[in-house]
């Protein structure tokens, strides 16, 4: 089933400059997975090579932020929008 | 050039003597394109730090989908530095993730000074801050 996945700016020009895209999956690693298939220069932005959420973004699944939930293995389904955001931070 | 809408001005200056003694955070948004920042989230400092900051993340999320629906645009981030000069630290410089956007630093260590700097592939570039009112 297909999610919307909403990306921040920085990362659109890897996706056609569009601020939205739909991809399958069933848990939060599928989409992405499927996303990366869509847009190959999407790969290591989100996902690192090891299979792990780059430290440097936060993503919700709808309010949720998933490293709280079951991170890559959190489920997803049709009316859920997963969020990606930059992590803002500095000294 | 970043020009600050007043209110924004006083929200960015308020928000960084109230989040004393840390250091304070928080994004600017505006039409799109425009280099103009017309609203100002306020965040907290996930980091509760005076030293770093964090923008919160759900505070984060919750101005993009704001933003998104007053058909606005994230377009920066600014942070208070407490007793150091308004000038971006390599921690700042490291982890800027956005070439396009504005990186506003107020110091608060005398009178509070606002500047903004654009930080492109680690490369610092200032940038004037005016009020526009318009």
């Amino acid at each position: 089933m297909a999610v919307e996945i909403r990306l921040p700016t920085i990362l659109r020009q890897h996706a056609g400059g569009q601020a939205a895209v739909q991809a399958n999956g069933g848990t939060l690693g599928e989409v992405f997975d499927d996303l990366v298939r869509q847009f190959p220069n999407l790969a290591g932005k989100i996902v690192t090579d090891d299979g792990s959420l780059h430290k440097f973004v936060n993503v919700y699944v709808n309010d949720d932020d998933v490293r709280y939930l079951d991170k890559l293995d959190t489920k997803v389904g049709g009316d859920d929008v997963v969020s990606i955001l930059p992590a803002v931070a500095g000294g | 050039m970043l020009r600050l809408a007043p209110e924004v001005h006083r929200k960015v200056v308020g928000h960084c003597y109230d989040g004393l003694p840390d250091e304070a955070c928080g994004l600017l948004a505006g039409p799109p394109g425009t280099g103009k920042a017309s609203e100002v989230y306020l965040a907290r400092n996930a980091a509760a730090s005076a030293r770093v900051y964090e923008v919160d993340g759900r505070d984060y999320l919750r101005a993009d989908r704001d933003a998104e629906a007053r058909g606005l645009e994230i377009m920066g981030v600014f942070h208070s530095h407490t007793h150091t000069e308004a000038y971006p630290s390599p921690t700042d410089v490291a982890q800027a993730p956005d070439p396009s956007w504005h990186y506003v630093v107020v110091s608060l260590k005398d009178l509070p000074v606002v500047r903004s700097f654009r930080i492109v592939d680690g490369n610092i570039a200032e940038e004037p801050v005016v009020l526009d009112g318009k």
